[in-house]
């Protein structure tokens, strides 16, 4: 199962994070910082994954951007390595060649993304379709609340001319 | 109020406390616009645990919003419950998602899956009655939902395989839909039909396939046609030769599949990546169990990953020598282990590898003498972080040394530890584990031979009392050896004097804050007062190894209890019968005389090893650790023969109580595949034995040739060195290449007549040296049987020259079963007046156990099974008893022992 998913910049900062198993508070910006010094120090060549504390952390760089899960010790690595690809896919394909700044402003749909890609620390859809349906669905409904409100708030201003 | 939410997030995300927003972001969840309700489940899925305040005004929101008729909404909510709900809130919305199950939408009925698979990790009882819903949505149209399915399931199968052998037919009907691309295109990723699945399934296949061999011949056709379909040019395609890999190792073993997974390795280990070679070395971890000689071609790569500069792959590589560790090859793989944990300052690394050296060293010394070495580099490094009992392991070898009938090497392997320990004494900071070692073998046998007078040593004790002044039991350990150098010294009719520092030292601890210490001081005092008589009686010379009979009744009591009683003391009643009026004083008086006899008995309990002979082990104990180990001490006692032929088998008794708690886990784990049975040995003989060893030797002498040659240029000598130490002949056999295999000639069979040419013919004339005796011992224990040696034969097939297999074969049918031995030698001849090349194949194939036990007749098979029943119980009983005796110190004063013990 994975643990927890984070994703950390080249410069050691925090993008995203979301946890799968209960870490409080503080043990969240320890795992933090332990993490990016061990990753971020990693040789360009070597392989992608890192031993900590009896789990594997499978990481991928892309641009400036660390995608890191952490995996149980007799999961299949690989398979976790394009599980991230897997996810940066359907970034990729959301926003449009996908960069950091995109996940800076818009976090919480990457949110969204993970939470329909990965749920309860499992895969728990593979198609890209699908994940794209799904949230083209929520997309459209977040649309429609939109115009509603601003064709209500639009009443409401020609109202009270 | 949206914007501000999804700030806090940002906000909290990096580090920062923002618990203030948590109750704005509960409540959003309450809003009816959909858009600010699913703001609200985010911001509330990562900001709260499970076990947080809140959750409790949640609970009732996501009820109503798994009612819902939008389905995003129930989605959300559905989210929220994966995270959220903890055990005691289960029940409160499990009816709602088991409807959900049945839900037209697709992604729902996923989720609701997924939510039910979280339920069973947190509180498995609590789902259990819903198992059938998960085989029904195995089922299910959507193939999202079917591979949401496969994750609890796996679950459920890894607690209970048996339960579900009926779905076997299933999962591998599945399987071949999805490598047959009947998926929809939409689960293709990297032109791979749904590889997500695959690996998913391919697991839980290795599951249920694991020693079943009615269920693996199931999986055979649809795995290999895996391997044939996998591409593996891409990275899901190695994820999932790599699954295959994991899957063939673990089920029923196919010779077809092993070789397609050998293939798979080999590419995966000469390829440039490092992510490859990891999962190369791993992959041969696994295979390595199943089938040895495959890592013979690979040698130099594995030597190439551990000299790496990568430390995960480094690590990786450890953990496969470990797996593949043999008595030949012990020494070089501890000798780099200890290198490496040195030269790493991760605590936690260093604690496994730390305990894996001491596992290994426990298992497969080759001496005493080595193993104290060992065992000093390891505490010296890793002290602190060895568990305690290696120590105690350790100050009960060195009592009890070889065996009984060698009291000259017993007291060299002692004089020469305590050698050694006075030099390691003048570093400046030691372990404290370590330290206690030290003071007690000091203590025990530091004047035994009469080389170190007792001033110096006691001189070192002291200091070592004060530069650790702040370690209780180090001092405990110190004082304690103090006064049995001085009775030692008294019962030889000598004079004491006790030196100033020494004298200072007791004054310190006669008025320390720890009663324990203090205790001690008295006591040494009150020895040293006594006639050499009396002291030789409570401490006499080296008696740490005598039993000593506790009176748990306190019998030696009765005189002055009757004596109390008729004096007019109440008599004593037992706590559970005391109702509150008692005699203090009268209990007082008892407590007092406990106390005084286990002062002077307290020279005993030192050493926890060895309390009274409990005859009876804990039934519980034995039942649980059903883990077979006759054939793991055998290691052990070969190297009583190397160095001393003529001994005795009786003498290796009393030798396999020492290490078998290192050994039983190590052979638990090795074990597992074919579960030992008869039926099973026969099959893999055919496996394993003739057309294995037939068609892949000559193959893989042959690629090894090329692949070895085509390396040769730039393979510095100390690494060939190496991998000749580590994988034991085969590099003997490269050397030899260009005269043939002329190790198979008849003349030089015995090992013995072989003339170290190298260097590297030393390491591996080492292997050859120490094998016979391996094969020797099996005769020992269980004269009849041949079955047990097994596999330690296989052990050897990867390691040896064809000729040792052979003439340790001799040996050993000679020793063993003396009809055996004519049959070999009889066929041994006729395949000599073959040609040398084929010559070496067939003897190579004869050399396997299987061959032999078909020389032997299969009747030895049957044999063999009936005389292991009482071996094996045996076997059990002792272990549990040195368990026992090893972890719990079954004593009357328990304190004392926590005080020592820590």
């Amino acid at each position: 199962m994975i643990h927890f998913v984070l994703l950390i910049s080249r410069q050691g900062k925090v993008r995203l994070t979301k946890w799968y198993s209960p870490y409080s508070q503080k043990e969240r910006t320890k795992v933090i910082r332990e993490l990016g010094g061990v990753i971020l120090n990693r040789g360009p060549k070597l392989c992608n994954f890192v031993d900590w504390r009896g789990f594997k952390v499978v990481y991928k760089r892309y641009a400036s951007l660390y995608f890191c899960m952490c995996i149980d010790q007799d999961d299949n690595e690989l398979e976790v390595l394009e599980i991230i690809h897997h996810f940066v896919e359907i970034l990729d394909r959301y926003f449009g060649s996908v960069c950091e700044l995109d996940l800076i402003f818009n976090f919480h749909k990457a949110y969204y993304i993970l939470d329909e890609l990965l749920l309860a620390g499992e895969l728990q859809e593979s198609s890209k379709k699908t994940v794209a349906r799904l949230i083209a669905a929520q997309d459209s409904l977040v649309e429609t609340a939109k115009e509603q409100a601003s064709s209500i708030s639009n009443i409401i201003a020609q109202a009270t001319k | 109020m949206k914007e501000y939410i999804i700030r806090l997030v940002y906000v909290e995300m990096l580090g920062h406390d923002a618990s203030f927003g948590y109750i704005h972001a509960v409540k959003m969840i309450h809003d009816d616009s959909l858009l600010v309700k699913r703001t609200g489940y985010l911001a509330v899925t990562l900001f709260l645990n499970e076990d947080h305040d809140l959750i409790i005004l949640i609970v009732n929101t996501i009820q109503k919003d798994l009612k819902s008729d939008n389905y995003l909404v129930v989605c959300a909510a559905l989210n929220a419950v994966c995270k959220l709900i903890n055990e005691e809130t289960i029940p409160a919305v499990l009816p709602q998602i088991v409807e959900l199950l049945a839900h037209p939408k697709e992604a729902v009925r996923k989720k609701a899956i997924m939510a039910l698979h979280r339920f069973y990790q947190k509180s498995s009882s609590s789902v259990s009655h819903l198992v059938s819903n998960f085989r029904k949505r195995l089922c299910d149209n959507d193939p999202g939902v079917m591979g949401a399915t496969l994750c609890p399931l796996f679950d459920l199968i890894t607690n209970d395989v048996n339960s579900y052998k009926d779905l076997v037919i299933s999962f591998v009907s599945i399987l071949k839909q999805v490598a047959e691309r009947r998926l929809p295109k939409a689960y293709d990723y990297h032109q791979m039909p749904a590889p997500f699945i695959q690996i998913k399934l391919l697991k839980i296949l290795a599951l249920l396939g694991s020693s079943d061999k009615q269920a693996s011949e199931n999986m055979y056709t649809v795995v290999g046609d895996i391997f044939r379909k996998c591409d593996s040019s891409s990275n899901i395609g190695n994820a999932v030769l790599y699954e295959c890999i994991c899957c063939v190792s673990s089920i029923y073993p196919n010779h077809k599949l092993l070789e397609s997974a050998a293939d798979a390795i080999s590419r995966f280990l000469k390829s440039d990546s490092h992510n490859l070679k990891y999962m190369g070395i791993d992959a041969l971890g696994r295979l390595i169990k199943i089938s040895p000689e495959i890592a013979e071609q690979h040698q130099l790569a594995v030597i190439d990953c551990l000299e790496d500069p990568d430390d995960t792959l480094k690590r990786k590589t450890f953990e496969l020598l470990y797996k593949m560790t043999k008595s030949t090859n012990v020494e070089v793989i501890v000798d780099r282990m200890i290198d490496y944990m040195n030269s790493i300052n991760d605590n936690h690394y260093k604690t496994e590898i730390a305990s894996r050296c001491v596992e290994l060293a426990e298992q497969f010394a080759p001496s005493n003498q080595w193993f104290i070495q060992t065992m000093n580099k390891v505490f010296e490094h890793a002290g602190d972080l060895v568990n305690i009992k290696v120590a105690h392991n350790l100050m009960r070898l060195i009592a009890e040394g070889f065996g009984e009938d060698d009291d000259t090497a017993d007291s060299q392997l002692r004089s020469s530890a305590v050698e050694s320990y006075l030099h390691i004494l003048g570093e400046p900071k030691l372990p404290s584990v370590f330290l206690q070692v030290i003071c007690w073998v000091l203590g025990e046998y530091g004047t035994a031979d009469g080389k170190y007078s007792a001033s110096y040593i006691t001189g070192k004790l002291c200091d070592v009392a004060e530069a650790y002044s702040n370690d209780e039991t180090v001092k405990a350990y110190a004082v304690t050896a103090l006064m049995k150098i001085y009775a030692f010294e008294i019962a030889a009719g000598r004079k004491v004097d006790m030196l100033p520092e020494c004298h200072s030292l007791m004054e310190e601890f006669l008025a320390s804050h720890s009663t324990d210490l203090q205790q001690r001081a008295y006591e040494l005092q009150a020895v040293i007062g006594l006639d050499a008589h009396a002291v030789e009686s409570i401490l006499p010379s080296d008696a740490s190894c005598e039993d000593i009979e506790v009176d748990k009744a306190l019998s030696f009591l009765n005189d002055y209890i009757q004596e109390s009683i008729e004096k007019g003391a109440q008599p004593y009643i037992p706590e559970s019968e005391r109702t509150g009026m008692l005699n203090i004083s009268n209990f007082r008086n008892q407590d007092h005389h406990e106390a005084s006899s286990h002062g002077l008995r307290f020279e005993a309990y030192e050493l926890p090893k060895q309390t009274v002979q409990a005859r009876i082990p804990p039934a519980s104990l034995a039942s649980t650790e059903l883990v077979p180990v006759p054939e793991a001490m055998y290691p052990r006692e070969s190297y009583q023969t190397t160095t001393v032929p003529s001994v005795s088998s009786d003498a290796a008794s009393t030798e396999l109580k020492l290490r078998l708690d290192g050994v039983q886990k190590r052979w638990g784990r090795q074990t597992h595949f074919p579960s030992t049975s008869t039926s099973n040995s026969t099959s893999l003989k055919t496996v394993n034995g003739i057309t294995q060893v037939d068609g892949s030797n000559t193959a893989n002498s042959r690629t090894r040739e090329t692949y070895d040659s085509r390396k040769q240029v730039e393979i510095s000598p100390e690494k060939q060195k190496l991998a000749a130490s580590l994988f034991g002949g085969p590099s003997k056999t490269e050397k030899k290449s260009a005269t043939g295999h002329k190790s198979s000639k008849p003349s030089s069979h015995m090992v013995k007549s072989h003339a170290p040419k190298s260097s590297m013919e030393v390491a591996s004339e080492k292997t050859s040296v120490q094998q016979p005796p391996d094969l020797l011992d099996f005769g020992e224990p269980t004269v009849k049987s041949t079955a047990p040696s097994l596999d330690p034969f296989k052990d050897l097939e990867g390691l040896l020259e064809p000729t040792t297999q052979v003439s340790s074969a001799v040996n050993h049918s000679s020793t063993a079963a003396v009809t055996k031995s004519p049959d070999i030698m009889g066929l041994y001849t006729e395949t000599t007046a073959g040609a040398h090349h084929k010559d070496s194949d067939i003897l190579s194939g004869l050399s396997k156990p299987p061959m032999t036990n078909m020389v032997g007749g299969t009747t030895t098979m049957q044999v063999a099974q009936s005389s292991k029943g009482p071996n094996l119980k045996d076997s059990l009983e002792k272990d549990a008893l040195v368990r026992q005796i090893g972890v719990t110190p079954s004593s009357q004063n328990p304190n004392l022992f926590k005080d020592i013990l820590g």
